[in-house]
């Protein structure tokens, strides 16, 4: 049985077409400006069967097209790879186009055999140097980018993604040296910028938790365009989500 | 027959009136993209100033701009009026000035006086006398008839917005016909009809022969009112602009003589295509003036208008005239009907800004040319205007290629068919009867005799759906008789003959009832049966509230627990509906829609056991309640997939709000994603969707400052209103409405 946090059947941001997005329980990050703080929590969540899921893949089938199909995120959707490999697998054999949103930080044999059966991981990287990265998460950035090793070892297609957060993580010598460092990885198709925004701020107040980028506005267009333009030189294509 | 009509493909159409013959053997499907379309002219430009300025100051007069209190309205009873003529070409009003209201006292003399009061005016002596003391109303004779279980029925509110004192509305003039035939040759074959009308003379005969012989009557005003406008009606029409006038002058009459609730248009775009192609082909017109003459014919509907009381605006707020024109579909033969001036409707959202009128709707196949489903996807996202309906589930299950929608959403073969409309009946109101041993939850009066008390105040599943069925067989019977009363007095005080004209003679009819609540009543039984829900009684022991324990799922949610629920009550209710007699032999529908009266019905109706307080308005049509859908757009969509068509025949109506962003990051990929929703949505045999694609602040936003949103449009419940026309109230609950927002 997989935790899950809660569903989203149009989901629109995470991956390619229309998505039923699974949000897993649970994350091994506590990310400054996590917008889902609600899932990080490692207990918790509604225990959900293979079937369910997949039967709610089957009725949501017309609607993901030729492109889309399932995400797991989360949380970070990787804490219960043991339960979610049979789901990744059945899912598969069903036909569907299956997507993992994930920190990198999991590598396992779990891991390993969900990974044969999800078509695109969308990865998300916190930050290129260490300590802005324990700074943002708590944690090293070396499993993440060990992670991103793996993926090209095994040949699967990889979106990066990378959220903006002004003061943390739009630094224009940062962004050159996040370039530098994936540029040679043939089996990153995309970078997606993800713009910060506060909407999450709320469910910290709710958690009783300290809310700590209070203050950090939302990226200007003159920030975004900044970060595009120094990335499309790394990148095959780099888009503003 | 006229010139232009002998290089048209032969055929039926020769012989008989068949404007469906005609269309198939002459249409050109369109494969190609909305490149070709033009913008507004300046002299579209300057007429639409004209009327725009008039719209506000209509708004700014209470809703009203003038009314005519002096002239009882008829397809002659006013001379040409125009908005400013050497710049129409396309000529006709309903009045001899733009936006003044004329009385149309057959439906109901009081309402009339009613509405014209509330403007501070008064009805003329003359029309008065003439229906106080001589002429007898629809309104008059419903009310001479009706039991006294119809009107406790009504007062309370089980029965809602019946059409007992205005116009009933929903029938479609096969307008076309004027066009392609000319009234000559319609009242020849109208004639002949009459001749072929013999005895023996049963009720049924005598009340045929003379409504042919109205008809009849009609086409001759007809002629009379073109010929006020210098047109020469009496042939077919010639051309591309002829054939848009003729179309227009059929439609004129109708709206000129009857003030139904809704007056739709039907499908005219691909019939008038085919002379827009020859005109094109031959040099006789550019692209632009083809564009004109359906700009100009646009705006015309665009300032049709009804006397209205103000009551009536709870049930149909916004001052809705429904000229719905069906847009695209199939043919049988496999090919789409997709033309050139399909895009050219839709392109008057663009030349002429979004709008509620006409209602335009597209008649959606999964083979639509991509290009054509992109384009509407595109106005969708621009102007909130369209509604669709699944053009693949409509002709399989009614057999037909060549059909209208009547009023919101429910299939009407065009010339062939009518229906009588009905209203709804109040379902979760009726629920809270099977928990009150048959008694009314807020007056305490009886309305079912029979029904046994709770055998406890904890609900059981069993015994409350036992009684919820005795329930809901009696609401069906006293509903069913109303329906009968009340269109044999139409027909009888006043016929539509007009309209009807321009039908086929004898034509097959559709008693169209409707039910409201549906989410309410899935969601209750839903508590009841997975949660624990005790009922709080007051002194009279009658429910005020209801205690939930636990957790029980709700509608919306693409959760079978719940979602059958809603499919087997509305199976239940139609079928208990199909099982009685009907005036006319009618075949009866349901549809599953509220317009906007589910704010009235949450004001009449009591705390329901799904937790809903006292008063709330319900969810619109065969929407889940606003905010229970917790799982995202897509498996609120497939929930209402679920309700059977073939047991709501008029209808199931669901509107769908959805924040820009939540389509997709760029224009492109919304687009696109709003594309395979529509196709994806329809795959799974859902009938409607009305598309809005707005964010909830711009709606903040015109509320406070109505003056610069003057065309702001939003679908509601199978129709679409102008914002700023709303009342604070409907403003309100629209906003409270679940957006769709994956953010």
């Amino acid at each position: 049985m997989l935790r899950v946090h809660s569903f989203e059947s149009l989901g629109t941001y995470d991956g390619p077409g229309i998505r039923l997005v699974v949000f897993l329980q649970g994350c091994n990050f506590k990310c400054l400006y996590c917008a889902n703080a609600d899932t990080i929590e490692l207990k918790g969540g509604t225990a959900t069967s293979v079937e369910e899921i997949v039967n709610m893949a089957k009725n949501q089938k017309p609607f993901f097209g030729k492109k889309g199909g399932l995400t797991f995120s989360g949380g970070e959707p990787l804490v219960q790879a043991k339960q979610l490999l049979p789901v990744v697998k059945t899912l598969k054999q069903e036909g569907f186009h299956v997507c993992i949103d994930t920190n990198g930080s999991i590598l396992n044999d779990d891991v390993k055999a969900v990974m044969e059966y999800v078509d695109i991981v969308l990865l998300d990287i916190k930050h290129i140097n260490e300590a802005q990265h324990q700074l943002l998460t708590g944690k090293s950035n070396a499993k993440t980018l060990a992670f991103v090793d793996y993926l090209q070892e095994i040949n699967k297609p990889v979106w990066l993604r990378y959220v903006l957060v002004p003061g943390y993580s739009n630094n224009t010598e940062h962004l050159h040296q996040l370039g530098k460092h994936f540029q040679a990885y043939n089996n990153i198709e995309k970078l997606e910028i993800q713009p910060y925004h506060e909407l999450g701020a709320h469910k910290y107040e709710h958690l009783g938790w300290e809310y700590k980028l209070k203050g950090v506005k939302a990226n200007t267009p003159e920030q975004l365009d900044e970060a595009y333009n120094i990335l499309t030189t790394y990148f095959k294509e780099v888009v503003i989500n | 027959m006229g010139k232009i009509n002998e290089v048209f493909v032969k055929g039926n159409w020769n012989e008989q009136v068949n404007v469906r013959d005609f269309v198939q053997k002459n249409i050109t499907p369109y494969e190609g993209d909305s490149s070709f379309l033009c913008g507004p002219t300046d002299r579209t430009k300057k007429l639409w100033e004209i009327c725009l300025d008039a719209i506000k100051e209509e708004r700014a007069n209470n809703g009203v701009r003038s009314i005519d209190t002096e002239t009882i309205s008829t397809i002659t009873s006013h001379e040409a009026g125009y908005i400013q003529k050497d710049l129409e070409l396309i000529v006709g009003l309903q009045t001899d000035e733009l936006l003044k209201r004329a009385m149309k006292p057959y439906g109901g003399i009081a309402v009339v006086e009613k509405a014209c009061s509330e403007q501070g005016l008064e009805v003329s002596d003359r029309v008065k006398d003439i229906f106080r003391n001589y002429a007898k109303t629809h309104n008059d004779g419903v009310f001479d008839v009706y039991t006294d279980e119809i009107r406790k029925y009504r007062s309370l509110g089980f029965l809602t917005g019946l059409p007992d004192n205005y116009a009933r509305g929903r029938i479609i003039g096969d307008y076309r016909r004027l066009a392609l035939y000319g009234i000559d040759r319609l009242v020849a074959a109208k004639k002949a009809d009459l001749a072929g009308l013999v005895g023996p003379m049963s009720d049924d005969k005598i009340r045929l022969r003379e409504e042919v012989a109205e008809q009849i009557k009609a086409l001759v005003h007809i002629k009379e009112l073109g010929a006020k406008y210098g047109l020469d009606l009496s042939r077919p029409a010639e051309s591309a602009q002829e054939a848009v006038q003729w179309v227009y002058m059929a439609y004129l009459s109708a709206v000129k003589e009857q003030d139904g609730a809704a007056m739709s248009l039907g499908n005219v775009s691909s019939f008038l295509d085919i002379y827009m192609e020859y005109d094109l082909a031959n040099g006789n017109i550019t692209e632009e003036l083809a564009q004109e003459f359906i700009d100009q014919f646009v705006m015309k509907l665009r300032v049709v208008r009804h006397l209205r009381m103000n009551a009536y605006n709870e049930i149909f707020a916004g001052d809705p005239t429904w000229v719905t024109e069906a847009i695209g579909g199939k043919l049988m033969d496999g090919r789409h009907k997709i033309t050139k001036t399909s895009y050219r409707f839709l392109q008057t959202l663009y030349n002429l800004g979004p709008s509620p009128e006409p209602n335009m709707t597209v008649l959606w196949s999964q083979d639509l040319p991509e290009n054509f489903k992109k384009f509407c996807a595109q106005v969708s996202i621009d102007t909130s205007s369209i509604q669709y309906e699944n053009d693949d589930l409509m002709t399989n299950t009614r057999n037909s290629d060549d059909y209208g929608i009547a009023c919101c959403v429910s299939f009407q073969e065009i010339g062939k068919h009518i229906q009588f409309f009905g209203a709804r009946t109040n379902l979760a109101k009726t629920l809270l009867l099977a928990i009150n041993g048959g008694r009314c939850e807020m007056s305490g009066k009886t309305i079912v005799e029979g029904i046994p008390a709770l055998k406890s105040e904890v609900l059981d599943f069993e015994e409350v759906m036992a009684n919820y069925k005795l329930a809901m067989k009696d609401v069906a019977r006293v509903y069913n008789e109303s329906m009968n009363i009340i269109h044999y007095m139409h027909d009888k005080y006043y016929y539509e003959k007009a309209q009807m004209a321009f039908v086929d003679t004898n034509p097959k009819v559709n008693l169209a009832y409707g039910m409201a609540g549906l989410s309410i009543v899935a969601d209750s039984l839903s508590a009841i049966k997975h949660a624990k829900v005790t009922v709080v009684r007051n002194e009279d022991g009658l429910s005020t509230d209801f205690k939930i324990e636990g957790e029980f799922p709700c509608y919306g949610n693409d959760d079978d627990r719940v979602d059958n629920l809603a499919v087997d009550i509305s199976n239940h209710f139609n079928q208990l509906l199909c099982g009685l007699a009907t005036y006319k032999n009618a075949e009866p529908t349901m549809s599953i829609l509220t317009i906007t009266s589910n704010v009235v019905y949450g004001l009449k109706t009591g705390a329901t056991p799904d937790g809903r307080a006292q008063g709330v308005p319900f969810a619109p049509g065969a929407n889940p309640m606003h905010g229970r859908d917790k799982n995202g757009a897509i498996a609120s969509l497939n929930s209402v997939a679920k309700l059977d068509y073939k047991n709501a025949l008029d209808g199931i109506s669901n509107t769908f709000s959805i924040i820009p962003k939540s389509l997709g990051a760029d224009a492109e990929t919304r687009t696109d994603n709003l594309v395979t929703m529509m196709d994806a949505y329809f795959s799974k045999e859902a009938h409607h969707l009305n598309v809005n694609v707005l964010n909830r602040e711009l709606l903040e936003d015109a509320m406070e400052n109505p003056g610069e949103y003057p065309q702001l449009t939003i679908r509601v419940s199978g129709y679409a209103v102008n914002f700023v026309r709303l009342t604070r109230e409907q403003q309100l609950e629209v906003i409270s409405r679940s957006f769709h927002s994956n953010m």
